[in-house]
Order: C-alpha cells, then sequence, then structure tokens
C-alpha cells in the first residue's frame, strides 16, 4: 500500500475554523460558522475543484475527480503531491500508465474475453487506458455487481487481478445504463461529504443537505457546534446527535450511556433498598427480621442501624442501639451512596421532564396551527396576525431543548464560584419557560385578548433572551476552560 | 440475465480435467453450482504431510462476477486444516474470497493454488481467534461475513 492512502485531511488554513467570538457586535459566542450545502451545491463545488485541477495540472476532468477523491478533495495536497513525483502519485490514485489510448467499444478479431471465455467473431469488448480487455456484456455484469450489491463508487477497479486502474466517469458512461449511472453519482456524492471532515450531511430524515463547519475534533471540549440546516433541524456538528447546547459532546456521550444504564432500575432501588455496609451489595429486605446476613459477603448487620449484628448482643428484633460506632461509619457510607444516587436522579427527572415536554413538540406544533386558524375566526385577527402562536411555541420547543441539557451539563459540573450564576441563568429561564407555557396552553377564548397577545410576545422574547444569555454564558466559560468538570472531558476529545 | 457462468465453467472444466497443477485433483463436478476437488500440501510442512483437504465449490448466477463460495469440507479421511484463518467448522477468511479481493479473471484453479499456498506458508498449528464462538454461533454464508483481514503475514 503506498503511502498516499492516508491523510490527516485537516486544511492547515481553515477559512471556516471558529473563533471563539468575543467580539459582541459580531454575534454571540456560542454560534459557529457553517453553511448549508443543497445537493446542487455539492454537485457543484466538486465541479469547480475537478475544473481547477483540470487547468493546473492539465489533465482530463475523468482523471482529475479520481485523483481528487484520492486525496480526499485536498487540492493543497495533491498538487505538491503532484509536483513531487507525479507517476507515484498517479499510480497510487490509480492513474496508472496508459496502454491505450481513450478507451472506446471496439470488436478485435480472434479475441476471447477472460471473464466469460466467450470468443464468436464481433463480440463488442472494452478496454480501459490499461489494456485489460474483456467484452461489454462482463464489464457491464462487473460494474452493476460493484455499483448495485456492493455500494462502491469511487474506487471501481479494472476487472483483471491486481490492476489498481479505477473506472472513470466516462468509460462508465460508455457502458453502463442511465439508471446506474445516477446511482454512480449519487454514491459519488456520498464520498464527497463522507471524505471531507468538514462536511457532514444533515441527519434530519429525508433531508438531502451537507453542512459545512470548520470545528475540529480537537476543539469539542471547547465548543459545543450546533448548526441548523435550512429544513430547520437543529443538530450538532461534532456528534450528529440533535441540539445539545450547553452540553460538550463528551458530556452528553456520557450522559447518555448513564441514563440507558440507569434511570428506572435506579428510582426504585432508591426506594426499596439499602446497601450491606461492608461489601455495598445491594439488598432487598422483603421480609424478616433485621438480622441480615449479606449473601455475597456473609456480613451480619442490623438492618435498622446498619450497624455490627454482634454488637447487639442480645436484643434480636429489636435494634434499641444509638451510636454505636460501626453504625455511624456505615450510615455514613450509604447515605454517601445515596447522595450521589439523589443527585443523579434530580437532574435525571429534570431532563426527562423537558425531554418529555421536547417530545410532545410535535403535538404542540400541530395544535398550534389549529389554534392559529381558530383564533382567525374567534377575533377577526388575519393569519399575519397571529403569527405570534408560532413563534412562541418555536421558541419554547428551543428552550426546552436547551433547558434540558442544562441538567446533563449541571450533573457534571464540579461546584466553583461560577456555577452559580449557571444555575441562576438556569432557574431564570426555566421560570420564564414555563410562564410562557402556562399562556400558550390557554383557550382560544383568552387568547383573543389583545392583552395577553402582548404578554405572549413579550415573554417569548424574554424566553429567547435568557436562553441566548445561558449560552452566551456557559459557551464562553467553555472556550476559556474555566469550567471544571467531575469527569475528564479531555479523555475522549479527539477521537470518536 | 442468463448468467456469464455456463460458458465460462465449461471452459474451466475441460481444462481442469485435462490439466491440473500437482497436488490438486478435481473429485466431482456434476453440475455447474457445485464441485469438489482435493488438495495436498506439497512440501514437508509437518503441519499437513501426508494429508488430503476437500473443498468445496459453489457457484452463484453471478460467477465469476462474484466470488464463489468456498469451504473446507470434513469427512472421515478429509479433515478441515489447522491453520489462523481457517474456522474449524470449514470456512476460509481470505481476501481473494470477499468482494474487495475477488477479480473475475480469477478461477477455481487459480483460488486452488491460493489455497494450497497459504497452507505451504502456515507455520502455526492453530485456529483463529474466537473459533469456538464463531462456529457455534455462525449462521451467515460465508461470503457476508465481514472478515476481519487482521494479519496479512499468515
Amino acid at each position: 500500500m503506498s503511502n498516499f492512502d492516508v491523510f490527516d485531511d485537516q486544511p492547515d488554513d481553515d477559512p471556516n475554523a471558529i473563533s471563539y467570538k468575543t467580539d459582541k457586535t459580531k454575534g454571540v459566542t456560542f454560534d459557529v460558522s457553517y453553511k448549508v450545502y443543497d445537493p446542487d451545491d455539492i454537485r457543484r463545488q466538486q465541479d469547480e475543484m475537478i475544473d481547477e485541477v483540470n487547468m493546473i495540472l492539465a489533465m482530463s476532468k475523468e482523471d482529475a475527480a479520481i485523483i481528487l477523491r484520492h486525496f480526499r478533495w485536498n487540492k493543497e495536497r495533491l498538487i505538491d503531491g503532484y509536483m513531487d513525483d507525479s507517476p507515484k502519485v498517479l499510480e497510487a490514485a490509480g492513474l496508472g500508465p496508459s496502454v491505450t489510448e481513450s478507451p472506446k467499444l471496439e470488436s478485435i478479431s480472434g479475441f476471447m474475453c477472460d471473464i466469460c471465455c466467450e470468443d464468436e467473431d464481433g463480440l463488442l469488448t472494452f478496454a480501459m487506458k490499461c489494456g485489460h480487455r474483456y467484452c461489454v456484456d462482463c464489464y457491464r455484469q462487473y460494474l452493476n455487481q460493484k455499483i448495485r450489491e456492493e455500494g462502491e463508487a469511487a474506487r471501481i477497479q479494472c476487472p483483471s487481478d491486481g490492476c489498481h486502474r479505477i473506472i472513470d466517469s466516462r468509460s462508465l458512461d460508455l457502458l453502463v445504463t442511465a439508471d446506474l449511472r445516477s446511482r454512480y453519482r449519487e454514491l459519488l456524492n456520498r464520498t464527497f461529504v463522507e471524505d471531507k471532515d468538514t462536511l457532514k450531511w444533515c441527519p434530519a430524515p429525508d433531508c438531502a443537505n451537507a453542512v459545512e463547519c470548520g470545528i475540529k475534533k480537537k476543539d469539542l471540549d471547547k465548543v459545543v457546534p450546533t448548526v441548523a440546516c435550512n429544513c430547520g433541524y437543529r443538530f450538532c456538528f461534532g456528534c450528529i446527535l440533535s441540539d445539545h447546547q450547553p452540553a460538550p459532546c463528551e458530556l452528553v456521550k456520557r450522559w447518555l450511556k448513564k441514563c440507558a444504564d440507569d434511570s428506572e432500575t435506579a428510582n426504585w432501588i432508591s426506594a426499596n433498598t439499602k446497601e450491606c455496609p461492608k461489601c455495598n451489595s445491594t439488598i432487598e429486605k422483603n421480609g424478616g427480621c433485621n438480622h441480615m446476613t449479606c449473601r455475597k459477603c456473609k456480613h451480619e448487620f442490623c438492618w435498622m442501624c446498619m450497624g455490627l449484628w454482634s454488637e447487639h448482643g442480645t436484643s434480636w428484633y429489636n435494634c434499641n442501639r444509638f451510636e454505636e460506632k460501626s453504625g455511624t461509619d456505615a450510615r455514613d457510607a450509604q447515605a454517601k451512596s445515596r447522595v450521589s444516587l439523589e443527585r443523579y436522579l434530580h437532574y435525571y427527572n429534570r431532563y426527562a421532564n423537558h425531554e418529555q415536554s421536547a417530545r410532545l413538540d410535535k403535538d404542540i406544533y400541530q395544535k398550534t396551527e389549529k389554534k392559529m386558524v381558530q383564533l382567525q375566526t374567534a377575533s377577526g385577527m388575519s393569519w399575519i396576525e397571529v403569527q405570534y402562536l408560532n413563534t412562541a411555541s418555536q421558541a419554547l420547543q428551543t428552550c426546552r431543548q436547551t433547558l434540558k441539557w442544562t441538567y446533563a451539563f449541571a450533573f457534571y459540573l464540579a461546584r466553583n464560584n461560577l456555577t452559580e450564576i449557571f444555575e441562576d441563568n438556569q432557574k431564570d429561564l426555566e421560570m420564564a419557560v414555563e410562564a410562557l407555557s402556562e399562556m400558550f396552553e390557554k383557550p382560544i377564548a383568552e387568547l383573543a385578548d389583545a392583552k395577553l397577545k402582548v404578554d405572549i410576545m413579550d415573554k417569548t422574547a424574554y424566553c429567547n433572551k435568557r436562553r441566548v444569555i445561558l449560552l452566551d454564558d456557559t459557551a464562553d466559560n467553555l472556550a476559556t476552560g474555566r469550567w471544571s468538570f467531575n469527569v475528564d472531558l479531555k479523555s475522549a476529545a479527539g477521537r470518536r | 440475465m442468463a448468467g456469464l457462468g455456463p460458458k465460462r465453467l465449461g471452459k474451466e472444466l475441460t481444462k481442469i480435467t485435462n490439466n491440473l497443477p500437482p497436488g490438486i485433483t478435481l473429485v466431482s463436478a456434476d453440475n455447474l453450482e457445485e464441485w469438489y476437488l482435493d488438495i495436498k500440501v506439497l512440501d514437508q510442512n509437518p503441519l499437513y504431510a501426508g494429508q488430503t483437504y476437500r473443498l468445496k465449490f459453489k457457484f452463484s448466477n453471478s460467477y465469476p462476477i462474484e466470488a464463489p463460495e468456498v469451504t473446507f469440507v470434513k469427512l472421515d479421511n478429509r479433515p478441515i486444516p489447522m491453520h489462523p484463518h481457517i474456522y474449524s467448522n470449514g470456512i476460509i477468511c481470505l481476501d481473494l474470497l470477499g468482494s474487495q479481493g475477488w477479480s473475475p479473471v480469477q478461477s477455481v484453479e487459480s483460488v486452488c493454488m491460493s489455497i494450497q499456498s497459504m497452507l505451504t506458508g502456515n507455520t502455526k498449528n492453530e485456529r483463529p481467534p474466537g473459533d469456538e464462538e464463531f462456529v457455534r454461533g455462525n449462521r451467515q454464508r460465508p461470503r457476508d461475513i465481514a472478515f476481519y483481514y487482521h494479519d496479512n503475514t499468515v
């Protein structure tokens, strides 16, 4: 394998790189710059780069495309490499030395196809520039197999064993039907986006757009790069999950894993069990006396005071001891683990609550639309005039999404003198959102009241503002490393 | 589509009935779907000396565009050879037999020779890691298994 095959692919000068903006006039700190591309843009981008390489290196467009794909669309590196040692680069890209000129379909007398062993006269054959000639039927089936069955496009090699010549789009056009050709183009577009670290597909269902953002993996402990596709879907460019500001990707990953492990079970455990003071096994007492013998470590203790049973002497079935030393220690240890569980549940319950509300977002939105129609008839307001409900609904959704993640964020946040500001911001936003939510769900009759309309509009603006303030503060402290977390963010930043 | 198979397999059969490299013998090729061949390792590799192994070739409609399915078959006098890329149920982990490594120019004969040389070059008297579990759990066809060619030295 040649050493041209692997690149770390980070352009050195990155025009889209995030600047941690401190200049408030330019926008808010938590915003990253990004661009949304539709399928036509994606195609155009490729064409432009192909044209450029086609001109600079004076090679055909088909070859330029192949070599660009080989260099994962890193034009600078391509040109450098090519200037250094063009035969080597061409060979590695699958454009080895040419044997025949401009490939075309032809019949050659005395030819036998090495694939199907067909040798009749007039058999149409094809060979790429490598000169490995096969009959057109075999070539077609081969391409069909690669494209249709194996989903391969950018690196379809010559059928000959050990030949690394890559099929170019002009040859492909000569050989296959239109539907296969469009499948081929689709697969190529896919590899274009997947090859570039600065491009990601929008994960929303049925959305064909891609988003470009210069955030690098190693920066994910400093910034939460939320982007919004033109389809309206907001997602994190770092991990492709839906918007999780203000929590950084690594915390989100840990939190989701923790929630999948714990939650429901944890609830029940907390309500019904105690831990063995010696080995911390969880024990459910389902009847019987207070004399407990741990199944696991055989430790004997009293269920009531958690102290050593041996210290109870003969006062069985009735714990009347108070403040035995061993009992206090055990209770301390247990209290500690209970506190940690309670702490988790505190955050989890709030997180889950907002998630629940977020899940109802779709419902709310549909209700809103209905409401807007009803309101028009009830109050005589125009369509434009009732749009404030739509705005309010959207603000509610976005704010709840943010609030949800503030709780996961807070769970991992180690207390320092900035956490109080964060908690105040969180409280303000939460109160504002709940207030707006209440107004929003009022019956139509009341909504028709002009004063409530003004109130809702004010509250909507206030919610959005509180959200920006909260995100601004968290992002700012994250970028400058002023938060401390009780887990290591760096451990996973850089890998995915 | 009728497939390229019949004519190609016919030609291959004619060729291998008359002439096969040493150590490879055709056992049966009664139809164009399943062939059996025996292979021996010719040098004095102590792991395989004196043994004969049976290979089963299954051809799909897309052969030779698609690789044939090639496995070792266990009989009373035909064991499964010991090799770090051969599972004890006869499945062979060889890039040549996967879609990435296969070329339609390969043939039954060339596959046999590759397997022969894969045995010749081996010195390890062992099964692939996780053999037992794989053999117990695997219900997939060999070509659907995403083998991870983790070791190209053997």
